[in-house]
């Protein structure tokens, strides 16, 4: 019995030995594939001191899909001069997908990445960092919007009938018809003066125009031309895409 | 031998009598029975059910949303589709507007889309495993399910099963089902739609038959090696030929050609030579390629190396490296005489200005391309083995080529492409297995898959690529089994021919490059097909003469062809006896003879009432409108029965119009168009001041 439970000892003894050289084994091989799956961080050459917005910020695209154009960071030294070799990383929240995540700002100073957004229609927050010198990490919030069905539709139709009045960006194709206009229209970010107005409100000056709510009556009435569901989708859209973001009234959370 | 000993004991514990075994063994049986209860209590959507009744238990809505909450496994069940789906059972707020703000699974509503979740169902759009009441093998991560959930991405596709129209609300299809007809696709795979019909390529590359006509050896060598060191934006995609691959078929394709017998004249390449050195021709010629709007079709790289114009015809950056000096001033004098189905319009320029035309266009080149391309003489032996190469590589799919047959069937068939079970590919190393991820890469990386595949290299942009892969995901075994109810088929492709001199000429201007009509031509350029009922002969047999913009502020504009009266008198009288629209009778309204009150009243609903000033100009010294055309002469331009139903209904008459339609009464919609009739441009004022 008792040599039994001797030997039966020294089996678990081996058994553990076994089962330990196995998972760190397992572990090795596990640690090796994440570093290959992912890139081992590039080390860099220069250190900034702050991180800037080139371009790619505040764009808008259906959720799930690449952005049209690229995030493009720049980093600066003391000076405000763009430095080459300096790292930067991109985090997003859950579902975006950034192409590259990380890497070296290139010979003009900059970091290009390519932004996919998440499924949930929304404003998504891209972080952006990369560390000075002195060990401290300076960080850049890029904001951009995802669009759902409803959005996207009112995206479209105020490419067609909103754009060239309440867009000052002109285009060779569509020229833009804002700087011509006495009362200057509200382009539809400006969510001072939107987020004041109810959807009610917008519905009223979408379908019987300007005088419906003592505006410019250069608004013409949309009222006979886009359906309700039309109106819906264009107004869903200018609440995407408000600055300061739209919250909507009326609705009171006993728990927030 | 002492086990079987202490299992004795126990059977004598528990089984010693009889009542106690039957005790024993019904208990057994109890739990037994207990499992499937309990199983079904403790099952993942009660969970979920749980908390959802937690989650609104909160809310200062709660009552409303209790109300709407039925516990228990929710189905739909569509039979004519053959779809069942408990989706519903974990995601409770599908269909509660009011929790908008909650995100988190599965609680967030839908968002809204113009269908009822009844009558489609879940997993028609999304896929998954619709009947399932677990995560894992609803959304499918885990098992063999042919169909797991769809990214959000290709949400899209799922439209495209019923819809086989453009829709406003899935671009990314349009793009995707545009680019299988506008880059190729459908030369090699054969893709049927559901009613039967084959999806048609709208490409149109050019025939090879006479390409020494056109150019050289050394640049169809350099072209196969590299299409796009040529021109950034061509379509013709990198087949990765090895060198002496790429020397062969350009050996093949050459010897192959024949004389498409186009005329030289000579005066039009002396003058094409006197540009290179003529400083002042040049300008002359640069503003006769600026004037004839070659800009509004082909681009060209500026310094900063964005292309600046259409995508109608190829990028001319560097042309003249490409085509021979005698070629090209034939094409420029009528490119019908080279290639009959040409997109092309034949102008009709004189021998000095085709010559001026030439010459600029030759000296638009990169002495970089060829500069390393040193071809020898091709022997026999090249020339059959670029045979071979052309059949193999199925080139013969997209250009016609002397020798060499149209491979039917070329590629594999496409129709069913978004139902292929995953069982059935052959993954290339690291694409994870869903049919999505493998036609992704097979459209991004074919070689990918093995290096004796013909599939030749695309250079898509990302979004390009997902708008590609929604447009053949669509295409699946649901797609074809729709009930005919549910499907809205696509637009017959229209093949509305013309008739007559009229006919001939349109043809040879090549108008449909930029109009439609009659469903038939491109859209750059307004639809004519109501154009008789819309304007006056007058103006339009002016506008044929010397075309001026209605809208100065776009680039692309209407190319003046330099039309003879006659040409002119065939065409105007074709467009107006023709194109008319049954809606509009031209005698319905007087085109002058309107009271001065009548004007002046609708002057003041003009200014005041509709305000259309703000996107029209009449008053070029106060109005501001640059929404819509000026409208300084409309009333020589249009009739008056078009403006009196263009006031009544505008969408009606251009659909997708940006200008409102208003309601507007008879009354008022006459006397505008007694106003709009009276404006008759600043000569016509002038000459009644006077």
């Amino acid at each position: 019995m008792t040599y039994q439970s001797k030997k039966s000892g020294k089996r678990t003894a081996a058994g553990s030995a076994l089962v330990l050289s196995l998972a760190l084994l397992l572990c090795n091989l596990a640690c090796s594939r994440s570093s290959t799956s992912s890139a081992p961080l590039p080390k860099p050459t220069a250190y900034g001191t702050a991180i800037v917005e080139s371009s790619g910020g505040k764009q808008a695209a259906a959720v799930g899909t690449p952005l049209a154009q690229p995030v493009v960071l720049q980093v600066n030294d003391e000076q405000g001069n763009a430095l080459p070799g300096a790292l930067v990383t991109l985090r997003g929240p859950n579902g975006v997908y950034l192409d590259p995540a990380t890497g070296l700002t290139d010979s003009s100073g900059q970091f290009t990445s390519n932004v996919s957004l998440g499924v949930v229609p929304g404003r998504y927050q891209i972080t952006a960092s990369t560390a000075t010198k002195a060990g401290k990490v300076v960080d850049l919030k890029v904001e951009e919007v995802a669009l759902g069905y409803q959005e996207m539709l009112g995206s479209q139709l105020n490419d067609q009938y909103c754009a060239r009045c309440h867009n000052q960006e002109s285009s060779a194709e569509r020229v833009s018809n804002y700087d011509n206009l006495e009362t200057k229209p509200h382009p539809f970010t400006e969510g001072d003066t939107l987020n004041k107005m109810t959807d009610a409100d917008l519905t009223a000056i979408i379908s019987h125009g300007g005088p419906a709510l003592n505006k410019s009556p250069l608004m013409p009435p949309y009222g006979y031309t886009l359906s309700k569901s039309e109106m819906q989708a264009v107004i869903a859209y200018i609440r995407m895409i408000s600055d300061p973001p739209y919250g909507a009234p009326g609705i009171v959370y006993a728990q927030q | 031998m002492r086990l079987p000993d202490s299992l004795e004991k126990l059977r004598q514990k528990f089984f010693g009598n009889t009542v106690r075994a039957f005790g024993w063994t019904s208990l057994f049986l109890l739990i037994l029975l207990a499992i499937a209860p309990a199983k079904n209590h403790f099952a993942e959507w009660r969970r979920y059910q749980r908390g959802y009744e937690k989650l609104i238990s909160k809310r200062s809505d709660a009552v409303t949303l209790s109300r709407h909450f039925e516990p228990g496994i929710q189905q739909i069940w569509l039979p004519e589709m053959n779809v069942v789906d408990r989706c519903e059972s974990c995601h409770s707020a599908l269909k509660e507007p009011t929790l908008m703000d909650v995100t988190a699974q599965p609680y967030r509503p839908h968002p809204p889309i113009p269908h009822k979740l009844e009558q489609f169902g879940c997993s028609v759009c999304h896929r998954g495993q619709g009947a399932a009441t677990s995560v894992e093998e609803a959304h499918m991560s885990t098992l063999a399910w042919e169909e797991p959930l769809l990214p959000a991405k290709y949400l899209e596709s799922s439209c495209g099963q019923c819809h086989q129209q453009d829709l406003k609300g899935t671009p990314q299809l349009n793009l995707g089902r545009k680019m299988l007809a506008q880059y190729g696709c459908v030369h090699c795979h054969t893709i049927k739609r559901p009613d039967g019909s084959v999806i048609t390529g709208v490409d149109d590359p050019p025939s090879l038959a006479h390409v020494a006509d056109k150019t050289t050896r050394e640049w169809v060598y350099a072209w196969l090696k590299d299409p796009q060191a040529y021109s950034t934006s061509a379509t013709m995609p990198n087949f990765k030929l090895k060198d002496e691959d790429a020397r062969d078929i350009s050996a093949f394709l050459i010897s192959s050609s024949t004389s498409a017998g186009v005329k030289v004249v000579q005066a039009s390449l002396d003058q094409a030579k006197k540009v290179k050195d003529d400083a002042a021709l040049q300008t002359k010629a640069a503003s006769l390629y600026g004037e004839s709007f070659c800009a509004s079709c082909h681009a060209v790289q500026n310094a900063a190396g964005n292309l600046v114009g259409g995508n109608v015809g190829p990028e001319l950056t560097k042309v003249g490296t490409k085509v021979r000096p005698e070629w090209l001033q034939a094409w420029v004098r009528n490119p019908h005489d080279y290639d009959p189905p040409t997109g092309m319009p034949h102008y009709r320029f004189t021998d000095q200005e085709v010559g001026l035309l030439t010459g600029f266009l030759m000296g638009k080149s990169d002495s970089d391309l060829l500069a390393n391309v040193h071809l020898d003489t091709a022997t026999q032996e090249q020339i059959d083995h670029g045979k071979r190469l052309v059949n193999d590589y199925g080139c013969a799919s997209c250009h016609e080529i002397n020798g060499i047959k149209h491979p039917d069937n070329f590629a594999p068939e496409l129709t069913r492409i978004g139902s292929k079970p995953v069982s059935q590919l052959a993954f290339a190393a690291g694409v994870p297995h869903t049919l999505y991820d493998y036609i992704n890469a097979k459209i991004r990386q074919p070689r990918a898959f093995g290096s004796g595949l013909k599939m030749p290299q695309y250079t898509f942009s990302t979004a390009q690529v997902d708008a590609l892969e929604n447009a053949l995901l669509s295409h699946n075994e649901r797609s074809l089994t729709m009930p005919a109810a549910k499907t809205v088929a696509a637009l017959p492709a229209s093949h509305y021919e013309p008739a007559g001199a009229a006919g001939k000429l349109i043809k040879d201007l090549n108008c449909f490059s930029c109009h439609a009509i009659n469903g038939r031509g491109g859209d750059m350029a307004p639809d004519l097909t109501w154009e008789g009922s819309s304007v006056q002969r007058e103006w339009l047999v002016q506008f044929f003469r010397n075309p001026n913009t209605l809208r100065p502020a776009l680039i692309r504009r209407m190319p003046k062809f330099n039309l003879t009266d006659a040409e002119i008198n065939t065409l105007t009288d074709y467009i107006m006896a023709v194109y008319q629209s049954p809606k509009i009778d031209r005698d319905a309204m007087p085109m002058s003879g309107y009271s001065a009150g009548e004007v002046e009243l609708g002057k003041q609903l003009y200014y005041s009432k509709f305000a259309c000033q703000g996107c029209h100009i009449i008053d070029t010294k106060q109005d501001k409108g640059y929404v819509g055309p000026t409208l300084t002469h409309v009333g020589s331009r249009l009739s008056a029965a078009w403006v009196y139903n263009w006031m009544k209904d505008p969408q009606a008459l251009r659909p997708g119009t940006q200008e409102p339609k208003r309601n507007m009464s008879d009354d008022d919609a006459r006397a505008l168009t007694a106003f709009l009739m009276s404006q008759k441009g600043r000569e016509a004022q002038e000459a009644k001041k006077r």
